[in-house]
């Protein structure tokens, strides 16, 4: 997986923040598109699992790397 | 699917207190909930434009501290002068170094998402609060204007 339309940093960030500014970034995307995020909060892997589950967004994939945290998703 | 709501009661006025509230309205606005925040006593120090909020270690033996500063100074040691504000500017670097957004972050964050603030107008009285003190966008209620909303939420919390 790697097609993405927009990617979003949010490395650094604690919750909630990486959430929220997935949520506004998402706000930009248009239906299909996705979004890719990149975070180092350990929570952050539940919780964007917990996001897609709530607001219909697909979460296409996640996974981890040195520490980093890649979430894909889909916008409903 | 219906909307969701989410109702808080926002009583506190320090700086570690004040993050639940507006970490979980602007959550649960981020998934769809609608939110109102009821802030009544002491949590009408998160409406003010300037918040001056303090942490405080007084009553509250289950605050970590750093440098083993709990044991130099045990509970009476944090009355001290000039202790409430070293423990603030150290927690607010503390949160800063680990990425967690600052309490004004947060309340745009939730200002921008449409979280409705209502502000106690009981407690606006009893302190003779000045409402130009406080932000704009937020409205001014009793406890039947908190139910109206509250009666029909889906969470509700007292914080």
């Amino acid at each position: 997986m790697s097609n993405f339309d927009q990617e979003l940093d949010a490395t650094g960030l604690n919750c909630p923040l990486p959430i929220l500014r997935a949520k506004k970034a998402l706000a930009g995307l248009g239906s299909g598109q996705v979004l890719r995020v990149v975070a180092t909060d350990p929570g952050s892997v539940k919780d964007f699992d917990a996001f897609a589950k709530q607001t219909g967004n697909q979460l296409l994939e996640s996974g981890e790397e040195n520490g980093k945290f890649t979430f894909f998703i889909k916008k409903a | 699917m219906s909307t969701k709501k989410l109702a808080i009661i926002a009583t506190k006025g320090t700086l570690d207190w004040a993050y639940p509230p507006l970490i979980l309205a602007s959550t649960a606005a981020a998934l769809g909930y609608e939110v109102q925040i009821f802030f009544t006593f002491y949590g009408l120090q998160i409406l003010k434009k300037n918040m001056k909020l303090k942490v405080s270690a007084l009553g509250n033996p289950g605050m970590p501290m750093p440098m083993g500063m709990d044991k130099w100074f045990p509970n009476l040691g944090v009355a001290l002068p000039g202790m409430e504000g070293m423990m603030t500017v150290m927690m607010k670097a503390k949160m800063k170094a680990k990425g967690v957004a600052s309490v004004e972050e947060l309340r745009n964050l939730c200002l921008e998402a449409d979280v409705k603030m209502i502000a106690c107008q009981m407690t606006v009285d009893l302190f003779d609060m000045n409402p130009s003190e406080f932000i704009g966008g937020i409205e001014y209620g009793g406890a039947a204007t908190f139910f109206e909303f509250a009666g029909q939420s889906d969470v509700n919390l007292f914080i």
